[in-house]
């Protein structure tokens, strides 16, 4: 086949349909190992779009290759749980051995090796991609090995299979992980609760707002999510029904549909939940995104799983597979007659930002995964204009459990303002990282003592976005109105450097701002600089001044939630571990960040120097 | 029509009529509120974060959120002009942005509302990207060393021109910048002409046409006669071949 074959035929798998090019791209790619110019040309006439907008697209994530990459592409997983577990020095050994500088392809094209964001392995650590599939618990013995494969260009596909095994660790199960869930007895149980009263409000609303007409109980399905004070996951805490009546109020244009989008773009480092419930729970999740679609008469449905997660692709499509089989997918759902409903899956490609809700829902449409302006919000103006329900995959899953068992049951779980469990993703310094659910409003404490962790110094809440909680709070509560969490709990104990972590965090938000607001495109760079300078040295009491200056302007100007938050770590550690950062300062009011000696740095990789005459000392330290 | 549905814009009764962002109905009015993305025939962009009020307390882009009555809105507060200037700061150090050679200034957006906001100095360190100048068009040049991202060319290129001749593609600082719609990425490669609406619309010294350098003496361009704030009601004037 031809590399023209290939590329029309994964364009005629799609339909020509340029909403769906990140797909179109991805399996390209697959094929092909990169998206040279002229695949690119030969895609945007297949799918009717200017060439300018594809390689616009292309060009935003992380996992798209527009220059020729190694036939292996390594990338290690750069969370600070994985720095924790020592993948630096993994990273470096596997560079030497295969006479590679990290971010280059070899000179034969054979492999390239670098770092990317959390993929989501933090409990099994360190933990890699090659060409995109997720390996787990790297070790110096496995590293060896993985170097002599790529030498003799074993294709990944014979590796060891116990490289690719992700485990769920599931260390403490609730009402989600514990359940012992019977595909489509949510659904059964939702059809079912409608009194006559509802029926009639219902099928009156049907036929007045074109919903699909004769369903009993959509209406009484929204009362139970009202009676459950279900809230969103994905960290904001937005009342689920609300969200869900906003989008059923919502007018409809002629050829619309309504449409329920899961959020499965698990990209908060040091979350991996959703991954455990996509592995072992893929029935309740999408019945819970069935239940959505019953309740705001959606007919369209979408999974947006991150590009870390592909191999999750294939047993989800055999579980929706299944689904479509006993008739819990498809049109007339369970037999009920205008129920119709189906799910399909698309995969992400590196981009942290594309778990913003409108983000996603441009990256759905084939775009770049940028925040759009808000409002309209996407319940009125969502995918393709359509009004649209975009929730976390733990939010569907305590969905599905709602309609099972009604919104009293699930209310009584939990604490008033926050019902039902959370899932915690536990990593970092403790004894069993893996989940912890827990009913809303256990103590941090609780859980540090529950994972195995002593010696806590800090523990970080909700990823690098979230909160940083030092020993004097970890009496306070996982709740919306106390530590608000998408579920990320990275421990850190006292042997660690809470301005490393910082540093990470700093270091991963310039890298994911999509580049759109000034604000964030900017100003995560410059916390980038200012963090390294201080790393290096050459910090004073001025750099500190200059990081509250950028946090107070990022934060009211930003975009979206990624730049309004990105300054969020290094505020938390600098009121709150103060010494790690000053023992770095020097006693100086100002430090130029210009380095003598390090500027001599190529001249001396150039002239393969490295002696005492080919140092300069800095006037400070001289 | 309703005459009466005001708000106020640094205490000043400021009429909108409903659904006009702050941004226009203060346009209307004659009132500055500094932007550089922000174009009076064009859907708002909402990226450069200039136009950055604050609105019955709360942060918002000016040209995104729509006018309410009774609103009270801040705008040139020292608290919002202080962030304005760090935001300049911002786009002078990400860029290569040399005035004295550059042949936008006096005309420049971006450095009119550095004087405007008083901005000393780039103040942070300077980036010194990498941006390749393309020099292929007969016609137009594009020094990419200017682009301060804010898309206008892209949206009059796809909605006035109807040729698609930009698009604003990549991610984060590195990445973000503008695409030309031909294989080669050289814009003598597409349908650019420059007649274009694109053309003129660059509000600084990205998109320039060619032999056409200095034909207004520097000292007699448009911010040389008047600060940006006091020309608001000013039809922009844009390049014409």
């Amino acid at each position: 086949m031809t590399e023209t074959d290939t590329i029309d035929a994964v364009l005629d798998r799609h339909r020509r349909d340029g909403t769906r090019l990140v797909q179109i791209l991805r399996e390209i790619q697959e094929q092909l190992n990169w998206l040279s110019p002229a695949t690119l040309t030969r895609v945007a006439e297949g799918i009717g779009w200017p060439r300018a907008m594809v390689s616009g697209t292309a060009s935003f994530y992380s996992f798209f290759h527009t220059r020729p990459r190694g036939k292996y592409c390594v990338l290690w997983s750069d969370n600070i749980t994985d720095r924790m577990l020592g993948n630096a020095e993994l990273m470096d050994a596997m560079c030497k051995k295969l006479w590679l500088e990290p971010g280059r392809v070899s000179e034969d094209g054979l492999v390239s090796v670098n770092t990317t964001s959390c993929t989501g392995m933090c409990d099994q650590g360190p933990a890699l991609l090659v060409n995109y599939r997720a390996v787990t618990g790297m070790t110096t013995a496995r590293l060896g090995e993985m170097v002599g494969l790529i030498r003799e260009q074993k294709p990944v596909a014979e590796w060891p299979a116990e490289w690719f095994k992700v485990e769920d660790n599931v260390r403490r199960a609730g009402i989600l992980l514990g359940g012992d869930f019977v595909p489509g007895s949510a659904l059964k149980a939702a059809l079912s609760r409608a009194t006559a009263y509802a029926t009639e409000a219902s099928n009156f609303r049907s036929v007045k707002e074109s919903l699909p007409a004769g369903m009993a109980g959509p209406l009484t399905m929204l009362d139970e999510m009202g009676k459950s004070r279900l809230r969103g996951r994905g960290g904001a805490g937005f009342s689920t029904r609300m969200k869900w009546e906003a989008c059923r109020n919502a007018p409809l244009k002629a050829g619309h549909t309504r449409i329920v989008v899961c959020n499965a773009d698990e990209g908060e480092p040091g979350t991996f939940k959703d991954r455990v419930l996509l592995t072992s729970h893929a029935d309740l999740v999408a019945e819970g995104m069935t239940v959505a679609a019953y309740a705001i008469g959606a007919t369209r449905g979408f999974i947006y799983l991150r590009g870390e997660y592909r191999y999750l692709l294939e047993p989800l499509e055999h579980a929706l597979a299944r689904r479509r089989e006993a008739g819990l997918l498809g049109r007339s759902i369970l037999g009920t007659q205008g129920f119709d409903f189906d799910i399909e899956i698309h995969l992400g490609a590196g981009a942290y930002v594309c778990g913003e809700e409108s983000a996603l829902i441009e990256s759905l449409e084939g775009k770049p995964g940028r925040p759009r302006i808000r409002p309209p919000f996407p319940v009125t103006n969502g995918y393709l204009d359509q009004p649209t329900v975009v929730n976390n995959v733990e939010t569907f899953a305590s969905a599905a459990l709602v309609a099972l068992h009604g919104g009293e049951w699930f209310a009584a779980h939990g604490t008033e303002k926050s019902s039902g469990s959370k899932i915690l993703s536990v990593s970092g310094d403790c004894e069993r990282p893996g989940l912890y659910e827990y009913p809303f409003g256990v103590t941090v404490r609780q859980v540090l003592e529950d994972c195995g962790a002593t010696d806590t110094q800090a523990v970080q809440i909700s990823g690098p976005s979230g909160i940083c909680v030092a020993a004097e709070e970890f009496g306070r509560r996982i709740a919306f109105e106390d530590l608000a969490t998408a579920g990320a709990f990275m421990v850190f104990d006292e042997s660690r450097d809470m301005f490393g972590v910082a540093r990470n965090f700093a270091h991963f938000f310039a890298h994911e701002s999509c580049g759109f607001c000034t604000p964030c495109r900017v100003g995560t760079t410059l916390v980038r600089n200012l963090m390294d300078k201080i790393a290096r040295g050459h910090g004073s009491p001025y750099d500190i001044n200059e990081l509250f200056k950028l946090h107070r302007v990022m934060q009211g100007a930003s975009h979206c939630g990624l730049g309004n938050s990105a300054c969020n770590p290094v505020f938390d550690t600098l009121n709150k571990f103060r010494p790690a950062y000053e023992r770095r300062l020097k006693s100086l009011d100002y430090e130029p960040a210009f380095d003598l000696d390090a500027a001599l740095s190529q001249a001396r990789q150039m002239t393969g120097r490295d002696d005492a005459a080919a140092h300069l000392t800095n006037e400070a330290e001289a | 029509m309703t005459t009466d549905l005001t708000f106020q814009l640094d205490g000043e009764d400021i009429a909108f009529t409903p659904g006009q962002t702050i941004m226009q109905a203060a346009k209307a009015a004659g009132v500055y509120i500094p932007h550089l993305c922000w174009h009076p025939d064009f859907p708002a962009h909402g990226s450069c974060k200039l136009c950055t009020v604050k609105a019955n307390g709360r942060f918002g882009s000016g040209c995104t959120m729509e006018a309410q009555a009774g609103m009270v809105v801040e705008n040139r507060t020292a608290e919002l002009d202080d962030k304005r200037r760090t935001l300049l700061q911002m786009f002078f150090v990400e860029g290569n942005h040399f005035c004295p050679s550059c042949e936008k200034s006096g005309d420049c957006t971006l450095q009119a509302t550095a004087y405007e906001l008083k901005m000393m100095s780039p103040h942070f360190d300077m980036f010194y990207p990498d941006r390749p100048v393309d020099a292929s068009h007969p016609d137009v040049l594009l020094d990419f060393n200017r682009c301060i991202m804010c898309s206008l060319c892209v949206t009059a290129s796809r909605d006035v021109d109807k040729k698609n001749v930009f698009a604003m593609g990549g991610r984060g600082i590195l990445g973000r910048r503008i695409h030309i719609n031909s294989e080669s990425g050289k814009l003598a490669d597409t349908d650019f002409a420059l007649t274009d609406r694109a053309a003129g619309i660059c509000p600084v010294g990205v998109i320039l046409p060619k032999r056409k350098g200095f034909a207004v003496p520097i000292g007699e361009r448009r911010y040389d006669k008047a600060p940006i704030n006091e020309q608001v009601k000013e039809p922009l004037k844009e390049a014409t071949p």
